[in-house]
């Protein structure tokens, strides 16, 4: 057991931009005859690497294209670094895409059984939890109807309920977390403040030095793929504001 | 001891996302037939009508003979769950990869979770489908009509059963494998399965066709794996009573061994891909 939470080590992360496109013969073959066909190669994020203690709370600051969303992604396993690793010590929540393992066509109790399995809840942890998680999500009225059906704002209720379900070890959360309406935003605004309050390992992601001076104490800044500094959140934001001047 | 780490570690990921698989089993089944008017009874209802229709074609339009097969109508309807499961759980475990593609962008899951849990949930359809078999069976011995002779030698069809689960969990493997990044498979295989429901020996028997026993044709209709399975099931459900002449054990290991094989190519080209999937799906 270390005292890190999350590290980072050397981490890069390549995509071919044509290669992406191309997916049936024909266009392959008209690429080819007009010599199209040398992919780009594209690093969206360049040997990138820190260690994150346990209960710190990190900004990660950048532009918009800087990797910041990749690198989330490498974090929470869903992309696999093109080159080194990335290891997390216990329960990640992600809320980058509340929702993502909804079904429309099943029924709002349904999906909090589903989408919880996606998250990798046990059975009986969703079980306990699912009058508080309908109760938090203020949908006591409608859980039984398809998803389908439900306003963007109902979906998003119910997916922040389900992934705050449970307590975590490393929080990643991104910008504005704007869910509902402003009184339930104001809900889960103390939920998650709750949650930092009990020694939670936090990954803010954002524009905003101002919220980043608030919320977290370390700092780091990605530019094109790099990680270009790191360190206190105080004096991150500063060289941020002045790269955004300079801009 | 890399490996038993590797393999515990494989073990506890399974453990965790069990759930996750159970409850996309469950939906898969749940959303098939909601908003049918008659629900999970079209499981029962679709493999019933549909060989009615075979036995009806087969029978009195092209007029065959029904030599050699025993009970024409239990023959077909073996022949047809049996094949429908292969058919249509290898085509959704290919396409599950690409239609879950929203998911697999935004959550991390072990992505065999996918076409396993297509295979499995087609697996447990069938199961219930077999209630036909059991209700046809039923309804030719009590009505005396064409009775099948059923022996203790039925539990024999477990074998033939296990056996096409694995070949279709293997080739369901590698085609979602294929068709992620080349997506005309998906069109290619309807056209392959059709082709195999007729080389198949579903709607005729294989002793009828105009075909010698040991010429090198024979030998290819034979290297079908579903052939033996399928006369494996038919042995141990029709032909009980006369067991030793029609259940093949060379077959047996034959189409086990494809089956093996299928799985282990099916799941090593899956995970030497499976971290690409991301990029193109």
């Amino acid at each position: 057991m270390s005292n890190y939470a999350v590290e980072v080590n050397h981490v890069s992360m390549k995509f071919n931009i044509n290669k992406e496109g191309v997916d049936n013969a024909k266009e392959y073959f008209i690429r080819l005859l007009k010599h199209q066909l040398h992919f780009m190669e594209f690093w969206a994020l360049k040997d990138v690497s820190f260690k994150v203690e346990k209960g710190d709370r990190v900004g990660i600051l950048g532009f918009n294209g800087a990797g910041k969303s990749t690198l989330l992604k490498v974090i929470a396993g869903v992309l696999k670094p093109t080159q080194g690793s990335v290891r997390v010590e216990g329960v990640v929540a992600p809320m980058l895409e509340l929702g993502a393992g909804f079904d429309g066509n099943y029924s709002g109790r349904e999906n909090v059984f589903l989408y919880a399995a996606t998250m990798g809840f046990s059975r009986k942890f969703i079980e306990k939890k699912y009058d508080e998680i309908v109760e938090f999500a203020e949908l006591e009225d409608f859980i039984d109807a398809p998803l389908k059906g439900y306003s963007s704002g109902m979906r998003a209720r119910l997916g922040f309920a389900i992934a705050t379900a449970v307590k975590p070890d490393v929080l990643i959360l991104d910008e504005v977390l704007s869910v509902g309406d402003a009184a339930f935003r104001a809900k889960s605004q103390k939920r998650i403040e709750n949650m930092m309050g009990d020694g939670v390992t936090v990954l803010y992601v954002s524009h905003s030095t101002d919220k980043v001076e608030e919320i977290c104490n370390k700092a780091i800044i990605l530019d094109h793929g790099q990680m270009i500094a790191a360190g206190d959140s105080v004096e991150i934001s500063k060289i941020y504001q002045s790269m955004t001047l300079n801009k | 001891m890399k490996i038993a780490a590797a393999l515990k570690n494989h073990k506890n990921n399974f453990m965790k996302y069990r759930f996750l698989l159970m409850e996309l089993v469950r939906k898969n089944i749940k959303l098939q037939y909601r908003d049918s008017f008659l629900g999970m009874f079209w499981t029962f209802l679709q493999p019933l009508l549909m060989t009615l229709v075979l036995v009806f074609v087969f029978n009195n339009i092209f007029g065959r003979s029904s030599n050699g097969v025993g009970n024409y109508t239990i023959f077909l309807l073996i022949g047809r769950l049996l094949f429908d499961f292969y058919s249509t759980s290898t085509k959704r475990a290919m396409r599950s990869i690409r239609s879950n593609g929203a998911m697999i962008k935004k959550v991390y899951v072990p992505k065999y979770i996918y076409p396993l849990s297509q295979v499995l949930s087609t697996f447990i359809t069938f199961l219930i489908s077999l209630s036909v078999l059991i209700v046809m069976v039923g309804f030719f011995n009590i009505t005396n009509n064409n009775p099948i002779h059923l022996t203790w030698r039925v539990i024999y069809c477990v074998i033939p059963v296990f056996i096409l689960f694995v070949l279709s969990l293997g080739v369901g493997m590698f085609l979602a494998t294929v068709s992620v990044f080349f997506r005309d498979m998906e069109n290619i295989y309807d056209v392959i399965v059709t082709l195999l429901f007729y080389v198949t020996p579903i709607v005729y028997n294989i002793q009828s066709l105009k075909i010698a026993q040991n010429s090198a044709q024979m030998r290819i209709f034979k290297m079908n794996p579903l052939y033996g399975i399928i006369g494996m099931f038919r042995a141990a459900v029709i032909w009980g009573n006369d067991f030793t002449q029609y259940w093949d054990m060379n077959l047996m290991w034959y189409s086990a061994a494809c089956a093996v094989f299928a799985l282990g190519v099916g799941f090593a080209v899956f995970y030497k891909n499976q971290d690409k999937f991301i990029l193109h799906i």
